[in-house]
């Protein structure tokens, strides 16, 4: 059964079209990926989702409830994590889920209880009573999804979840959601542009320009590129690319000073090519594809792992700092 | 409409906040003080009293005024931060009115202006101005009109605000302006016609004009009041009530 279901919606910014009818469900229990490069429009869909933008047409609906017409039933019965931190940071932990308690209404007689097993679940029991300001991002993100979930909500989103976070933070996060998604049975809708995290989803619908451009489980996606992805470095790349193209038959792609190429069979292939081309090859690849190559396939381009951020999130961060230099 | 449930916690998160940031309590409170203290003090020498009130007597109720401006201005104006940085996210995707929002903030920026006037009210002995029981009381009652209205106001420019660019603009073209043409300082009757007309128009004029209804009792113009009680308070609860409204509408508004 579909608990999110979104037909042919857009959203336009005066002259700039964010999301481009686009159309997918997200089955009860899933996990549901968004994975593309900045400006995908990814958080522009989960801001219509979760009722804090309105749509330019289409329609979205969560848990049955139609986005726009039944905003409340629909904050109801979602969760959020926002790509960049909604903590109060001049408050404690505690009282940053208290607040958020008592905005969703939650059992009084619940409460406390619900504070204190969320915290143990990301293992911020011990800062319980700190101040935000004096937490690590990773341990704001793991309060963010306490505080997210301590309304007992069916979806939960996760708008770039781990964006800035240490490979090993990233790590200790996924596993608290996990966790999680075991004991609470939700569904989650998350996006990203780490290929590695796309790998947790069920399902991942890959987005560019404000389009769907390719939506199935990470594995079939994979299998749109046919076989191994070999990385060829030679002293002429043009001409080694000419030659592959000739007397191998294969089209290969020179992308940062290196030739990608798909293959069958590519530990077969590379004592091949290495013999044939007349440029001196100086060094071979040889990986499985991943999500990078899906999305290379489809769009010529690579989604770079650390997009640079885009300035209004620089000069936030600036205002931030400064605010906190002057307390 | 209202969910008190929110509108409290919104107001207890404003409480913790104000009393952690010492600054900002030390800050709306030195003001008013100073002005009393110095200027009151030091035009209290030039000016000799007139109509059997001083300089410092007539400035007083003018120095509530600024008190419960600034401070409501301030107050709302956390409105500008939560937007910049997130929190009033978390405030929007929740299964709230926008109206419990907004009352929330306005209900905390009043209370919080209000005793801060209370503050100044008991300071003054030492000003040697002396109020009875009913002078109090009465102040403190319109001080929670006056409150209201302003934060009201503070709130709807808050929620259009998009910025802390626009916060200095706001502070140099409306709330100085607002201070000075409100008859704090000096009558209205003494200012040019176009002035005049300015300090019409300033919903503060009313609240201070009430306050010297309380604070300069038998006084009449140019120092006492101007107009009478009644219409003062009915335009300073109608301006809240217009204010709120709009802060209401411009919150339920998404792009
Ligand atoms: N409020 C807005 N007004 C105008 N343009 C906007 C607004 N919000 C987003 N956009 C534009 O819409 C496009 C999609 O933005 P969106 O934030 O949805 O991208 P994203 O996929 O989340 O990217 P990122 O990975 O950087 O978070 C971008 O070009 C952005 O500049
Ligand atoms: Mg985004």
């Amino acid at each position: 059964m579909s608990i999110i279901t979104v037909n042919n919606l857009t959203k336009t910014f005066k002259t700039l079209t964010a999301v481009d009818d686009i159309s997918f469900s997200v089955n009860e229990g899933e996990v549901f990926g968004f994975l593309g490069p900045n400006g995908a429009g990814k958080t522009t869909t989960i801001n219509i989702l979760c009722t804090l933008l309105s749509s330019t047409a289409g329609a979205a609906s969560i848990a049955g409830n139609d986005c726009a017409q039944n905003p409340d039933e629909v904050r109801t019965a979602i969760g959020i994590i926002f790509q960049d931190t909604t903590l109060d940071t001049g408050l404690t932990a505690y009282e940053n889920l208290k607040f958020h308690a008592y905005l969703y209404n939650l059992d009084r007689a619940l409460t406390e209880r619900r504070i204190d097993e969320m915290l143990n679940v990301v293992e911020l029991q011990s800062r319980k009573h700190d101040l935000i300001k004096n937490f690590s991002g990773g341990m704001k993100r793991r309060l963010e999804i306490a505080r997210g979930l301590l309304h007992y909500p069916r979806v939960l989103f996760l708008d770039e979840p781990t964006i800035g976070l240490d490979p090993q933070t990233r790590n200790t996060i996924w596993d608290f959601i996990n966790t999680l998604r075991k004991k609470e049975k939700i569904t989650v809708f998350m996006t990203t542009h780490y290929m590695e995290e796309a790998e947790n989803c069920d399902r991942i619908a890959i987005m560019d320009h404000g389009r769907i451009i390719a939506m199935d489980t990470p594995g079939r996606l994979k299998e749109m590129v046919h076989g191994d992805v070999i990385t060829l470095v030679t002293s002429d790349n043009e001409l080694a690319r000419m030659e592959l193209q000739k007397t191998f038959g294969v089209e290969a792609r020179v992308e940062n000073g290196a030739l990608s190429l798909e293959a069958e069979k590519g530990d077969e292939l590379i004592p091949r090519l290495i013999h044939g081309l007349s440029v001196t090859t100086l060094s071979v690849g040889l990986k499985k594809p991943t999500l990078n190559d899906v999305f290379l396939r489809l769009t010529g381009r690579t989604i770079r792992d650390e997009g640079p951020r885009d300035n209004k999130e620089v000069t936030r961060e600036f205002v931030r700092s400064h605010r906190r230099a002057q307390r | 409409m209202i969910q008190w449930r929110p509108v409290y916690v919104i107001c207890l998160r404003e409480f913790k906040k104000f009393f952690r940031e010492k600054s900002r309590l030390l800050g709306t409170l030195a003001r008013p003080v100073l002005w009393l203290f110095v200027v009151g003090n030091g035009m209290n020498s030039l000016i000799r009293p007139q109509a059997g009130f001083s300089y410092l007597q007539f400035i007083f109720p003018g120095m509530i005024g600024m008190t419960i401006l600034f401070s409501s201005i301030f107050s709302s104006i956390s409105i500008v931060w939560d937007r910049e940085f997130g929190f009033m996210k978390e405030m929007l995707v929740a299964p709230i009115s926008r109206l419990s929002i907004v009352i929330g903030k306005a209900l905390s920026g009043t209370l919080l202006s209000v005793a801060q006037a209370i503050i100044i009210l008991v300071l003054t002995p030492f000003l040697g101005i002396h109020l009875t029981l009913m002078q109090f009381m009465e102040v403190t009652a319109v001080s929670i009109l006056v409150s209201f209205c302003i934060t009201s106001m503070g709130i709807l420019i808050a929620a259009r605000l998009t910025s802390f660019d626009g916060f200095n603009i706001i502070m140099n073209f409306l709330v100085m302006p607002m201070f000075f043409l409100s008859g704090a300082m000096y009558p209205v009757s003494s200012m040019p016609p176009a002035l005049r007309h300015l300090t019409h128009i300033n919903p503060l004029t009313y609240g201070i004009d009430a306050f010297k209804h309380m604070l300069l009792k038998n006084g009449t113009p140019p120092l006492g009041p101007e107009f009478p009680l009644a219409v003062d308070l009915l335009i300073v609860a109608a301006v809240s009530v217009v204010m709120l409204s709009l802060a209401a509408l411009s919150f339920r508004r998404k792009d």
